[in-house]
């Protein structure tokens, strides 16, 4: 067993595929995590893309997996100093710890779809987010929805993803997919509903996820139309009309909708930033945190002893997130071990 | 008096109201109509498209959109040379397709009285 302590900021997929690699190469790595449970995002998600794997059978294992590791939740970082080669890392429970490495896994926010008001979120009972339609999935419970049947379903794409007024240049690169997914089960649920997705241009760029979106049409008759919506309203009979330009056949198109999703983005997490930047790490011009470089040190800080994974420095999915996580915890070994 | 206002028709597609049986029953003998993606080879390629504006993702769209007249109007403008088959990525028989629309939508004319 190694004494040296490393610390990983963030229990989500990023934090506990870290913390299983380091347990298997000998350390105990510290988790703090914010919130009262491991997962991050994923613990809210119900099936994952493309091959509709149960969300909670990862989280679930990784959790196993990192049992022997030291957990603090509901905890935060309130500040991290440098002393030689070494990291002072102060718990807002008092604790402090001296650690020779540090991991920081605090992952993406989802976009705020208040923000875009004239999708009408928080303002009409229709309008749902990605996350309110996963955890429905999930928990089967949403005022929203209960005990409606779904005729008319809409996705909308791209909900402060794309759009600079939003403050959000980049693309999630996940919500596509998610879209495709979560109307397949949607339909799945109320196999008589017509359903349309809404986007920009579809980017299916990972493993079968074009075969997903052919699946989508074929099978299940999903409709896409190419539009950004530009406004929702509320009808007399409180279901919502939906305006976008079919841009295919250059026309305006609107149609009566029970529900509308709204495929909010993945953005920063700031929460992080003042920490980071204190150490010395930059921002990327997309706000998330900026790596070494973009192409093979992307687990790498450039800073001593200070090393990145998963959605923190940019969107990610889950096996990306793994991927880096696999990388961070090696780089991590190495760096103890071949000396700093 | 004349001010100079006339109305014009709204040209707005509404998804509410559009009638899509042609394109079901299209869907029903040529389910790959379905996973058509608008990318346009097929058009591209049309040696009859520059004369007489055959296009097979319009046909598709039209359908989509309810719009069964411009649909069927279009298919005069093919000559069934099988073109738009080679070169659709997904692999949609175009040909048999715009065959297939031909015998329904005359069946359908048939049935209702025109
Ligand atoms: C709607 C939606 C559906 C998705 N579905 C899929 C899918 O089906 N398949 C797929 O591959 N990907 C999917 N993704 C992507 C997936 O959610 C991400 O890849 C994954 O969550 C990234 O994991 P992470 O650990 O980097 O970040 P997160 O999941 O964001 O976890 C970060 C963790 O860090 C904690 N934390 C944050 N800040 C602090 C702090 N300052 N101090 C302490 N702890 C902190 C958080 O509480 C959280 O537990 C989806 C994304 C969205 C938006
Ligand atoms: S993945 Fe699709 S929906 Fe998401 S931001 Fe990119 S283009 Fe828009
Ligand atoms: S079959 Fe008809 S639509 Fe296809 S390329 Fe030939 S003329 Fe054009
Ligand atoms: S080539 Fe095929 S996929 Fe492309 S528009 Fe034509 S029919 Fe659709």
């Amino acid at each position: 067993m190694s004494k040296d302590n490393i610390v990983i900021i963030g229990g989500g997929i990023a934090g506990m595929t870290a913390a299983s690699r380091l347990l298997r190469l000998g350390y105990t790595p510290i988790i703090v995590e914010e919130s009262d449970h491991l997962g991050g995002h994923v613990a809210e998600w119900h099936k994952l893309f493309p091959d509709m794997a149960p969300a909670q059978d990862i989280v679930q294992r990784l959790a196993e997996e990192v049992s022997a590791a030291n957990i603090f939740l509901s905890t935060r970082v309130l500040f991290i100093n440098r002393l030689h080669d070494t990291y002072i890392v102060m718990l807002n429970n008092g604790v402090s710890i001296q650690a020779q490495a540090v991991l920081i896994a605090t992952g993406f926010n989802l976009f705020d779809a208040t923000k875009k008001e004239e999708y009408g979120y928080g303002i009409y009972d229709q309008v749902l987010t990605n996350r309110d339609l996963e955890r429905w999935f999930t928990t089967g419970d949403d005022p929203r929805l209960n005990g409606h049947e779904v005729k008319r379903a809409g996705f909308v794409h791209c909900v402060g993803s794309r759009d600079v007024k939003a403050g959000n240049t980049q693309c999630s690169k996940v919500c596509c997919v998610t879209a495709i997914k979560q109307a397949i089960e949607l339909k799945e649920k109320f196999p008589d509903a017509e359903i349309w997705c809404f986007y920009m241009d579809l980017r299916l760029f990972g493993k079968k996820y074009e075969d997903f979106y052919i699946n989508a049409q074929k099978d299940y008759g999903i409709h896409f139309i190419r539009g950004r919506v530009s406004e929702v309203s509320e009808g007399l009979d409180g279901r919502v009309i939906v305006k976008a330009e079919d841009t295919l056949s250059g026309k305006p198109v609107k149609v009566t909708l029970d529900l509308l999703v709204l495929m909010s983005g993945m953005v920063c997490n700031a929460t992080i930033n003042p920490i980071a930047t204190s150490l010395g790490i930059d921002l990327d011009s997309d706000g998330f945190l900026r790596s070494k470089d973009n192409i093979s040190h992307i687990v790498s800080s450039g800073r001593k002893g200070l090393f990145l994974a998963g959605a923190c420095t940019g969107t990610k999915t889950v096996p990306e997130t793994i991927a880096e996580a696999n990388s961070a915890a090696l780089d991590i070994h190495l760096y103890l071990t071949e000396g700093k | 008096m004349e001010f100079g206002f006339k109305l014009s028709p709204s040209s707005a597609v509404n998804l509410d109201q559009v009638d899509l049986s042609l394109y079901e029953r299209l869907a029903a003998i040529e389910p790959d109509l379905r996973i058509c993606m608008a990318c346009g080879s097929c058009s591209a390629t049309c040696t009859a498209a520059p004369f007489t504006g055959m296009s097979v993702r319009k046909v598709i769209l039209d359908l989509q959109r309810g719009k069964e007249k411009e649909a069927a109007k279009m298919l005069s403008g093919c000559m069934l040379c099988g073109k738009c088959t080679m070169v659709c990525p997904r692999g949609i028989n175009t040909r048999h397709l715009i065959l297939s629309l031909c015998r329904i939508y005359g069946t359908k004319a048939k049935e209702e009285g025109k």
